[in-house]
């Protein structure tokens, strides 16, 4: 691991029901960086360089994926540095948290077939200009789990073309589209790049032996190491 | 005690998955009539006192900003459950 990526200090918020921020601290350590427990009750960044949302069933999924927790006091101070430039990666409920927040354009509904689904998902990496994808090339086949209940991505066809047009699908599902996301969007940007959101999960496939399945093996496969690796690198080139 | 009922559906345009697995259900039951089944959500919402205009008006911006997400769905209602509970006894 480099020395030089390892004072970025990255934060992991925890809302009640968050379930893989434990996994997503984990990546940022495996990437180089310092990982920061941030917590949803405290309106305070603790001058983090970047921060992840990670996946779960923030406060139960009531009313609606990550609109509880939209409110939530942390929210307040990450809205605002987003909005200044701070990159922020919303894994799957995050993603949601996102939504819910219109630093993403969109929403998620149930996946179109209703099962929660749980599968290693074959990605097209789209756009790889943003803080969090600049260490993958544009056009690359990426695995990483896919595991949700509420991953349809739906926005009006005017949002879908913004979306397409200014490069900001940054992710779409490659083979059959799983959940019947609208243009088969696995993920998207925020204008400026710095904001990213996406369903699929990166910080379960950071470490061989307990990735995806990849040439070198069952579980070999370690995609989902580039996004943090990318945001280290965007962070000391700043 | 007076309360104000919400009433939030997904937009015509949105897939309703959940509507569509009940519309599915029901053939299997004999109820063949039914030719589709939207899903949507109904809030009750008490407070003390009567339920004035200034009551209803911040149930509705609660409706617009917190019950209901805007790009996925629609605030049908915002009523005085005191005017349903006439209705349904007319």
């Amino acid at each position: 691991m480099s020395e030089v990526l390892g004072g970025a200090r990255i934060g992991v918020i925890t809302f009640p029901g968050t379930l893989d921020d434990r996994d997503a601290a984990r990546a940022v350590r495996l990437a180089g960086g310092q990982a920061v427990s941030l917590w949803h009750g405290d309106a305070d960044l603790k001058n983090v360089d970047a921060v992840v949302l990670p996946g779960g069933f923030s406060y139960g999924d009531y009313l609606r994926a990550g609109a509880i927790s939209r409110f939530a006091p942390v929210m307040d101070v990450l809205i605002d540095a987003a909005n200044g430039g701070l990159p922020v990666l919303g894994i799957c409920n995050g993603f949601q948290v996102l939504t819910e927040s219109h630093l993403l354009p969109g929403s998620m509904i149930k996946n179109e077939g209703l099962a929660f689904l749980c599968k290693e998902q074959a990605l097209i990496v789209e756009n790889a200009d943003t803080a969090w994808t600049r260490n993958f090339t544009a056009g690359q086949q990426i695995t990483i789990p896919l595991k949700n209940q509420d991953g349809q991505f739906v926005a009006d066809e005017k949002t879908l073309d913004m979306l397409e047009a200014e490069g900001r699908v940054v992710f779409r599902y490659a083979g059959e589209n799983p959940n019947g996301s609208r243009r088969g969007i696995a993920g998207i940007s925020n204008a400026a790049g710095n904001v990213v959101g996406l369903m699929p999960h990166p910080e379960h496939a950071v470490e061989a032996g307990f990735g995806t399945a990849a040439a070198a093996g069952p579980r070999a496969g370690t995609d989902g190491l580039a996004f943090f690796t990318s945001v280290l690198g965007a962070l000391v080139n700043a | 005690m007076g309360r104000v009922v919400v009433d939030v559906m997904p937009k015509p345009e949105i897939l309703d998955p959940q509507g569509k697995a009940v519309a599915g259900a029901l053939p299997r039951l004999g109820f063949t009539g039914f030719l589709s089944v939207r899903q949507g959500k109904r809030f009750e919402l008490e407070v003390d006192g009567d339920v004035t205009p200034e009551v209803l008006a911040a149930a509705r911006e609660a409706a617009e900003r917190v019950l209901s997400n805007p790009i996925i769905e629609d605030v049908v209602s915002v009523v005085d459950a005191a005017s349903l509970d006439t209705v349904a006894s007319a």
